[in-house]
């Protein structure tokens, strides 16, 4: 008995009338020191409230493209988030707008305590104190880890950590989030409550995702990077039925 | 993203590189003490090492200026050999006054000072072309075939092993950092010194905790392919009738060198 999964038709025209008002990305360039070119001309454009997909198979350049959206790598093309240009001299206020959370959490904190850590991002950027406990305090009810404030992040469990990496920069009201594989590594109740939690954040999102049973379910826009390139760009139920598509760039229909 | 800024090894095929590396640790050794036993101001002596090491260079096939032009590391190091210049012995040649402190240089100081820094030069580039041609598991092997204990061969053979681990764990950290000092418009961001330099702090407490645990987690693994306590080499060690050949000819080099510093 083949089981037909129901597919939520998405009915908001979702790639047209795009400008990139929160992430613009325009042909770019970039190889490693050893010579490996990794991004072959990519281009992407997020508008507020976009949440978007990034799939492909491992060495896709799916990381690479993010650590590009924070300057901490700089390949050769035209990118701006929010209206302003990535360049090294506007670095700072670019990583208080993209909120980068690395795929392991262990990369991600670096404090003692749960608390140092979320409240980092704000205290680097000079606000006062008061308003750094307020966002400390909203950023860990956003991941619904209030409880947690005061704990030591090395003696958390993976998909608490996780929860908290996102903290780390949910208090500094970034513009975007930007998640590298969010469901690696999680059991089944982590990766709900996680799925839950994405759903609900109201904020414009690009994650890159093996996970697609999850992207179908949160994402309406799917965007498939192969061999440094974007193959694919457009709204995820359309292309999860194209299985020809799909398994020419590693993936499987979930 | 890996660091491997520590490896100093340089893929060459070569009379050096092919060498037996017990010849080559023993050969380096007794060349750095020729060094220290030339005595000082034997200028021709100090010459003609240099002439040897431009011969061993050439024999890497790195490059005769290869060990020359990585040799300016250890130059800091030398410097603590200044005051040598200082020695109360032979005949003053000036006096320079800082402050209330009068410092009077003599000719035996400067030839001594002269002679400390070529010493650790010379021998700087030795080790460094050692090191060059070398593969370090090989390195560690001819240690332990020259009876150097087995507690301090495993000890530099971990330390490096863990030294890549622990860089990586550091740029993992910093990246982690950067991409959190964010700065808003009209605020003056990274506040205070004192602020910055407790979450380095913080920052080198985490590290020792994960690598700590990570460092457990790579010997179970070691464990569990049959670590034993020593690093295997494919390059199994037998000494050539060339290898002998090398050790001989540097022997009476050696020799040479230390008989034209004291004629």
């Amino acid at each position: 008995m083949p089981v037909t999964h129901k597919v939520t038709p998405i009915t908001t025209p979702i790639l047209e009338g795009c400008n990139g008002d929160v992430l613009s990305v325009e042909n770019l360039h970039f190889h490693y020191p050893d010579g490996h070119e990794a991004l072959r001309g990519v281009s992407i454009k997020l508008c507020e409230g976009d949440k978007v997909a990034l799939v492909g198979p491992n060495g896709a350049g799916k990381s690479t493209l993010m650590l590009h959206l924070n300057g901490i790598l700089n390949g050769e093309g035209e990118m701006s988030i929010a209206g302003m240009r990535i360049e090294p001299n506007n670095l700072p206020v670019i990583r208080a707008m993209v909120g980068l959370v690395f795929q392991s959490p262990d990369d991600q904190l670096f404090s003692p305590t749960v608390f140092e850590d979320v409240a980092f991002g704000p205290l680097h950027m000079g606000l006062p104190e008061d308003e750094v406990h307020a966002r400390v305090d909203e950023a860990l009810e956003m991941v619904r880890m209030s409880k947690f404030r005061e704990r030591l992040s090395h003696h958390l469990s993976v998909g608490e950590k996780k929860r908290i990496a996102i903290a780390t920069v949910l208090s500094m009201r970034p513009q975007i989030l930007v998640l590298d594989e969010p469901s690696a590594g999680l059991d089944p109740r982590a990766r709900r409550s996680l799925i839950n939690l994405l759903r609900d954040l109201p904020i414009t999102m690009l994650v890159s995702s093996h996970d697609l049973l999850m992207v179908r379910e949160l994402f309406p826009r799917m965007v498939i990077m192969d061999e440094g390139k974007i193959v694919a760009d457009g709204p995820t139920a359309e292309l999860m039925e194209d299985e020809a598509l799909l398994e020419a760039h590693g993936l499987e229909k979930p | 993203m890996h660091a491997d800024a520590f490896d100093r090894f340089h893929e060459a095929e070569s009379r050096l590189h092919r060498l037996d590396p017990r010849v080559k640790v023993v050969v380096t050794v007794l060349f750095i003490l020729s060094n220290a036993l030339l005595p000082d101001g034997a200028w021709a002596a100090f010459g003609l090492s240099w002439i040897v090491l431009l011969w061993a260079n050439h024999l890497s096939s790195l490059g005769v200026d290869f060990s020359f032009r990585r040799s300016f590391i250890a130059l800091p190091f030398a410097l603590a050999a200044v005051s040598a210049i200082f020695s109360p012995l032979g005949v003053p040649l000036g006096d320079w006054s800082i402050g209330p402190l009068t410092l009077i240089p003599t000719d035996y100081g400067l030839i001594k000072f002269g002679s400390i820094i070529l010493r650790s030069w010379l021998s700087v580039q030795a080790a460094i072309l050692l090191v060059a041609t070398t593969r370090f598991p090989d390195m560690i092997h001819a240690f332990e075939h020259l009876r150097v204990p087995a507690v301090l061969t495993t000890i530099v053979s971990f330390l490096y092993r863990y030294m890549f681990v622990l860089t990586d764990e550091v740029m993992r950290l910093l990246r982690a950092r950067q991409s959190r000092s964010g700065s808003v418009a009209g605020l003056k961001s990274g506040r205070s010194v004192a602020w910055r330099a407790r979450v380095t702090g913080n920052m080198a407490g985490q590290l020792f905790l994960r690598s700590y645990e990570r460092s457990d987690r790579i010997y179970n693994a070691m464990l569990a392919r049959g670590y034993t306590g020593q690093l295997r080499t494919l390059h199994a060690h037998v000494m050539q009738s060339s290898d002998w050949f090398f050790t001989a000819l540097s022997i009476v080099i050696i020799l040479l060198l230390q008989f034209t510093g004291r004629i």
